[in-house]
């Protein structure tokens, strides 16, 4: 009779084991006189339970670098752009000094190709940490990506399938290159970093390459040109052993 | 920063919370990256020495908030696809799969109560900092969101009618 009522809030304390003393002593004899209630509180202790082991295995996962890399790195809007604009100026310099390079001495060929893997590194900086739109066209209509990209690069496009070395197609983008478009496919892996495979058209005087390797400033970089495409893989996530590997793997599908 | 170490070794957490809360691995980890993006421009609004673990969860609410509410439209598309059947009362224990289904179709103010209390381990008093409404209302919604989701889970009608629609 004199029994305390026991609210809705002291039984989902319960619930949470956060009740102590004389509180805990009534919500216990208040489901000890009434089994639904018991039935009840104990099918939500069960269901928390459930909700912690189903979610548990997230926290032994591996952190994805995109991550731990916006803590890491405070870059605010106006580094990063600063950043753009170095990698805007070390371009044209370069690109100026290769000029001069090329015209004084005629040659130059195997410095000249320098450019397409500090275009893709440009590229690859500016698009890959995009959270939102790291892509124009996804992969979810990758015929109809490879369909436009061709026609705009007027030459045959294809994505090479990463699956092999843990990458899956996002999508891609058309970018401005330097005579004319240029097109650039994004890739992820399960721990959500990523690589892009820049491509553009033969450019004159450009004669084909062997798989040649470059660091830009931290973005890794493997490049070779074809009769038709300069291609450059890059990535700053990833070591230059297992970025060599999926290199390899676009390489083998794009040039057989 | 030592602080930026301290928010690092949480990132675990605040994948798991985020993961259950929105049920998609790539949206939980822009969800993620957006928390702590913000968190670090405003990092200036953390005091030393009150829990860094709350605080992190109150700045992942606020981006919720302002993503579900610029993406209120194609959350109402994302609710339809999700009316789809969930399986049938099974005598077997539900499957990660389906918990996270039936989560989904809890208010995301209840789930974002019922993660927080019950995923995270937060007190009342900090999840309602967190939330920023009243400890009443973190009860009521605790109260509902476990009653909710085990009908949900047990295959029972719940009160809340949710209907398919075609």
């Amino acid at each position: 009779m004199n029994q305390p009522p026991v609210s809705e809030a002291d039984l989902q304390a319960y619930v949470d084991r956060r009740l102590e003393g004389a509180r805990l002593a009534d919500v216990e004899a208040y489901l000890a006189a009434n089994p639904s209630e018991a039935a009840r509180i104990g099918s939500y202790r069960s269901q928390g339970e459930r909700l912690r082991e189903i979610y548990a295995p997230v926290l032994d996962e591996i952190v994805p670098d995109r991550l731990t890399r916006s803590v890491a790195v405070r870059r605010s809007p106006w580094v990063a752009m600063a950043a753009a604009l170095a990698w805007v100026s070390i371009g044209a310099i370069s690109g100026w000094q290769l000029h001069v390079l090329y015209q004084g001495q005629g040659r130059g060929a195997t410095v000249a190709q320098a450019p397409l893997a500090r275009h893709a590194a440009v590229a690859h900086a500016t698009y890959s940490p995009e959270v939102r739109h790291p892509v124009e066209v996804g992969a979810d209509q990758e015929a109809h990506l490879v369909a436009w990209l061709s026609k705009r690069l007027g030459a045959k496009v294809r994505a090479p399938n990463l699956e092999t070395v843990g990458y899956s197609l996002v999508g891609g983008r058309l970018l401005p290159g330097e005579s004319g478009p240029v097109a650039q496919f994004m890739y992820q892996c399960k721990a959500g970093t990523r690589v892009t495979l820049y491509l553009r058209t033969k450019v004159p005087n450009n004669e084909e390459t062997a798989f040649r390797y470059s660091d830009e400033k931290g973005v890794r970089v493997f490049y070779w040109i074809d009769r038709t495409f300069g291609y450059a893989v890059s990535s700053a996530d990833i070591g230059k052993d297992v970025l060599f590997k999926v290199a390899n793997s676009a390489y083998a599908q794009l040039n057989p | 920063m030592k602080d930026s170490a301290q928010v690092v070794a949480l990132i675990p957490r605040l994948r798991r919370y985020a993961l259950a809360l929105v049920g998609d691995r790539a949206a939980a980890d822009d969800l993620v990256q957006d928390t702590l993006e913000r968190a670090l421009n405003k990092f200036h609004l953390w005091r030393r020495g009150s829990d860094l673990r709350a605080w992190l969860f109150t700045v992942m609410h606020n981006v919720y908030v302002n993503q579900v509410r610029s993406r209120r439209e194609f959350l109402a598309l994302e609710g339809e696809a999700l009316e789809l059947p969930v399986r049938a009362a099974h005598d077997a224990p539900l499957e990660a799969r389906d918990v996270a289904r039936a989560l989904a179709r809890l208010p995301a103010e209840q789930r974002e109560v019922l993660l927080l209390v019950v995923l995270e381990d937060l007190s009342y008093e900090e999840a309602a900092l967190a939330l920023g409404v009243p400890i009443g209302t973190i009860m009521s919604r605790l109260s509902r969101a476990r009653e909710k989701l085990r009908a949900l889970m047990e295959g029972l009608p719940s009160s809340g009618r949710l209907h398919i629609i075609k």
